[in-house]
Parts: structure tokens; sequence; C-alpha cells
């Protein structure tokens, strides 16, 4: 795809993450935006999956250890024909498929259950090693909030996979700078990420979370690594796309109202009208 | 009984393991540096690629195995019950409980035979976590024979399983041609019409003993080990405290959450029954010999007869 198709579909990400979060009244929406092009350039550019054969063997897998953001995801599992979009608005509905964080068991797609924070990194892990083990080709992506690397657990994942050179992993840090209590360098800075995940032996990416060349070539980076795994440090937007949750830790995990629905679908309507100017 | 064979769990657990490992190719052991102890360094030797050293970090090592799972693995996590149950019981329930992922938790080392080191490393209260968790098995084998089948039961059971190992050797017990393993299948050790003694784990063989010397006494006790906590054969316990009228639990955990809590919730339901719980009284344990301890805290043959006693008179 070139950048403009992807930014056109990581908009088209973006409403799905924003009515789905309006319709379930609750959830997390500004994480959500913040990866929302990451999560478009894994699904339809980077992994190797099939919708149509979502237990696929051979199948790359992707782990969301920041669950919470699970509307980025099903969205864009949506989005990728895993399930039909209009399903987006069950979001935490009583009865439906998608919980409030991510279960393997109930969302076609989902390779790993998650939302506990710090666990999914592991599991990850475990997935990377396991086709170390078979012989398999498949590679395994985990994404984690800058504030879940708080969790001690990360770290004792991050040491195993430096440990053993697990090269098929590629850990990605969303780097939005803010967490339910304010910015992460006041509440406990994990700052340098950078220079942390290299004490760990892992080959580190710095990029522009919104840049599609630099997600681009960060992923071939990836591939190209042998011998370590890779983290790509990704500088994002909190709530990237609707101007008023854009950088505001209070939309870490709360819905729009009726009227903030409007204005922030009215602010990804622009972003498609300047898309579509660009692509003419 | 000096001529009986002892054997520790966790011997049987390492056994076990290396003897299925050619016969499921799936089979992954982890270890939380502690293969030593554990026993499953039997596996490693045999399996060196399919066992997974994870270092000092058992968080980790569940999530790790969850992730295996999901490729189609069938791992053990091997550790020691106060942190394979305890440390870990978050990861246990949303990594491996939530999405059912057919992980099996060998927990060694549990309850105060553990001994000289102490209260921080005798676990009472695994059982007691591990049954809250939906879906999860719970397995306490009395010895060698038992412990040996219930690790292929596992292997061959879809779904979590957590088994609880002992660091003392125990009497072999079930050492019988028509001994057989079924998960939640409770086995009648000895048939009685007075009293009840249900036990669990290393406690079966005091609990058998026990139950000789009230024999003496005249006292008709009907022994069963009950091997799987969850599920539990509730039909047997049921009818059992209905023909004896009272029940005694014997376990080497705390008496809050383990087996005594679970025939209680079985006969509050099905058949209100007097219940008197032996186990560890809602206390830690202390430093010294596995015996000493046995005795001092009440779960030795002799303590089981004596409270039998004074529960029914």
């Amino acid at each position: 795809m070139t950048n403009l198709e992807l930014q056109k579909t990581a908009n088209e990400v973006r409403k799905g993450i924003v009515r789905a979060v309006h319709s379930a009244k609750a959830g997390h929406p500004g994480g959500s935006l913040s990866a929302a092009d990451l999560f478009t350039y894994l699904y339809f550019e980077e992994m190797n999956i099939d919708p149509k054969n979502p237990k696929k063997e051979d199948r790359d897998r992707f782990v969301l250890s920041k669950g919470h953001t699970a509307p980025g995801l099903y969205s864009v599992l949506a989005h990728r024909g895993y399930f039909p979009v209009e399903e987006l608005l069950t979001l935490r509905h009583l009865g439906s498929k998608l919980q409030g964080h991510p279960c393997m068991q109930e969302t076609v797609g989902v390779d790993m259950s998650s939302g506990s924070l710090g666990q999914g990194l592991s599991a990850a892990v475990g997935m990377a090693l396991a086709a170390r083990m078979d012989g398999k080709e498949y590679r395994t992506y985990a994404l984690l909030g800058d504030g879940e690397i708080q969790e001690g657990q990360i770290w004792e994942a991050a040491m195993f996979a430096g440990a053993r050179k697990l090269d098929n992993l590629v850990v990605i840090v969303d780097n939005n700078g803010l967490q339910i209590d304010g910015k992460i360098e006041d509440v406990c800075s994990p700052y340098p990420i950078d220079k942390k995940f290299e004490a760990f032996n892992f080959h580190v990416i710095n990029i522009d979370a919104h840049n599609f060349d630099e997600i681009r070539s960060a992923m071939k980076e990836a591939r190209d690594t042998k011998g370590m795994p890779t983290a790509i440090i990704m500088k994002s937007t909190k709530g990237k796309g609707v101007s008023f949750m854009e950088n505001n830790a209070g939309w870490h995990g709360k819905a729009p109202s009726d009227e903030e629905f409007a204005v922030a679908m009215a602010d990804l309507e622009k972003i498609d009208e300047e898309l579509k100017k660009a692509g003419e | 009984m000096a001529d009986v064979k002892k054997i520790a769990t966790r011997e049987s657990y390492g056994n076990a393991l290396a003897a299925c490992g050619a016969k499921y190719p799936n089979l992954v052991v982890l270890d939380a540096d502690l293969a030593g102890a554990t026993k499953t360094g039997v596996f490693q030797k045999a399996f060196p690629d399919r066992h997974i050293d994870c270092g000092i970090a058992e968080c980790n090592m569940t999530g790790i195995a969850a992730g295996l799972a999901t490729c189609g693995k069938i791992p053990f996590i091997s550790s020691f019950a106060m942190f394979a149950a305890g440390r870990n019981f978050e990861q246990v329930r949303n990594s491996i409980g939530y999405p059912h992922l057919n992980v099996k938790i060998g927990a060694t080392h549990a309850g105060i035979t553990v001994g000289e080191d102490g209260a921080t490393h005798q676990c009472n209260e695994d059982v007691a976590l591990m049954r809250t968790i939906p879906g999860m098995t719970v397995i306490v084998p009395a010895d060698d024979v038992e412990a040996r089948a219930a690790v292929e039961a596992a292997i061959n059971h879809e779904g979590p399983v957590y088994l609880r190992f002992g660091r003392a050797a125990v009497p072999v017990i079930n050492d019988n041609p028509d001994y057989k393993f079924e998960i939640g299948r409770g086995v009648v050790l000895k048939e009685g019409k007075d009293v009840t003694i249900v036990a669990t784990g290393i406690c079966v063989a005091e609990a058998l003993a026990a139950a000789e010397k009230l024999a003496a006494d005249g006292v008709d006790a009907e022994v069963i080990n009950i091997h799987t906590i969850k599920p539990l054969d509730e039909e047997l316990i049921v009818a059992s405290a209905k023909k004896t009228g009272k029940v005694v639990t014997v376990e080497e955990h705390s008496v809050i959450g383990g087996l005594g809590s679970a025939v209680c919730d079985a006969l509050c339901a099905k058949q209100p029954t007097q219940v008197c719980r032996i186990g560890i009284n809602d206390t830690f344990g202390e430093s010294g010999p596995a015996a000493a301890l046995v005795v001092k805290y009440g779960l030795d043959a002799e303590s089981i007869y004596a409270k039998t006693k004074e529960f029914m008179s």
C-alpha cells in the first residue's frame, strides 16, 4: 500500500475506535488513537496473516500487551475483514464478542488475551520461542505502552528475549508520554527507554509513530536484524487525530459525550478531505 | 513402617516428565532456576531442546508458557508452590486461566514439609488460590505412583492443571496392580461405617495409619484419598458422609480454602454433616526437620487419631 492508502485506512481505523468507544460509553480512546497508524501498518502491510484463515499455523502473531487499547485492535481487525465493521458498535456491551480487554476465545483474530499490564510481552516471547523450537518462519509482534513498561515483568521478558537472541520478536513501545495519573516522567519516569532496551540486548530503533516511511523502514530493519530482538520506540501523540483528545491524559480512559463525538468525527472527516486533496 | 518404600513426589514429577518426553513431542518443561530442586533436571538431561530455564523470573515463565501453549506446546512450568501459585497468582489467572490455555503448573515444595527453609518457603495457601480460578484442575498426589499417573493424566487433559508435589520422601501406598488414576475420581482406600476420613497428598498415608489405630479402639473409619481437589468427587464424599454421619478432613495446607473447605462446600449444600478440619490452622510454618514439623502441626497419624477420637466423643 502507498503511504496515502495507509493514511486513509488508518483514518478509517480511527473512526472505528471513536465510534466503538462512544457506543460503549467507556473505553480507552487515547492510546488506541496513538497506535492507530501502527495497527494499520501491521495488519495491512507487515504481518503474514489471512482473515479468512485466522488460525493459520504459520501466521505472524500479534500481542497487544497494552490490552486496554483493545478498540484500536478491534477496529483494525474489523477493517481488515476479520469481522463486520458494524460489530465495533457492540464494544463492551453485554454479550458482545468485543470484551473491554482482548479475549482470544471471544474475538476472531486475537492471538492472546491481555489487559493486565506487563503480561503480554512474556506471552509474545513464548510465541517467538515456539517458532524457533519448531523451525518456523513466523514472527511475533508485541505492542507495549510507555506507562506499561513500569511493570517489572516487562523487564523479565526483555532480559529473556535478549539473552535468547530472539530475532523473530519485535517489541513496539507506544511512547505517547501520558498515563492515567499524568506525564510518565512525572509519575515514574521510564526514560531513557531506548537505552534500557539496548542494555537488555535489543536492537533499538527510534521513530515517529505517525510517519509511515519511518514505520516501514523500522519494520524492514527489524527483519534484517539477526541475533537480537528489535525494539521500536515510537514517539506518538496520545489521542492522535481528534483535536480535543490530543496530548490530554484525561482521554486515556473515557468515552466522548454525544457532542464530543460529533466534534471527533468532524475532525476525522476533515482529515479524510485533506487526504483526498493530497491524492488529487 | 520401616520397610516401606519412600519417595518424594517431586522426584516422581521429574521422573514422569522424563518418561513422557518421547511419547509426547509437544511436551516442554520450564524452570525458574530450580531444575535441581523441582527434579525436572532429569527431563532436561534427556530432552535439552525442550527444557527452558527462564532464570529467577516466575511471572515471565508463566507468560512464556502461555505463549508456547497458544502455539500448540504442552508446557509444564516448575517452581516451588510459594512462587508457582503465590507470586504468580495473577499471571496464572489472567495469562493461563482466563484464556483457558493448556499449561500445567508443577508446584513442588508445597506445605510445611519444605522443612528447614522455614515459613517464607512453606506454602500452605496454594490450593486455596488455585481452586478459585475458573476452569483450573487442582491435583495433590499422595505418593510416587499417584504423582506419576497424575502427570500423564495432566498431559492428556486439555486445559490448565495445577499439580502439587512435596519435598520430603513419603511412603508408597498405591503400589498395586489395580490402581487407576482418574482426574476428579476419589479413591476409597478403606471402607468403614463410623467416620469418614478424607485426606489428600502426603496426609493420606498418615490417615491410613490413624485408621488402623482407630480400628484397635473399635472405631471403623472409612478412608478416602482425594487426589483431585477440583473438580471434587462430591458424589463419593456425600455418599460416605451419609453413611458415617461424621467427616474428618486432613491436609498439609491451611484449613482455610483447601480440601477441608472444598469438602464443607460440597456437604453444606448436599449433605449437611459435622466436619473436623485437620490442617494448618491459620498460621505460618517455621524451620525444622519435616518429620518434626508434621508432628508439631498435628498432621501425623497419632494426631489424626487423637483429633478424630475427640471429634467423635
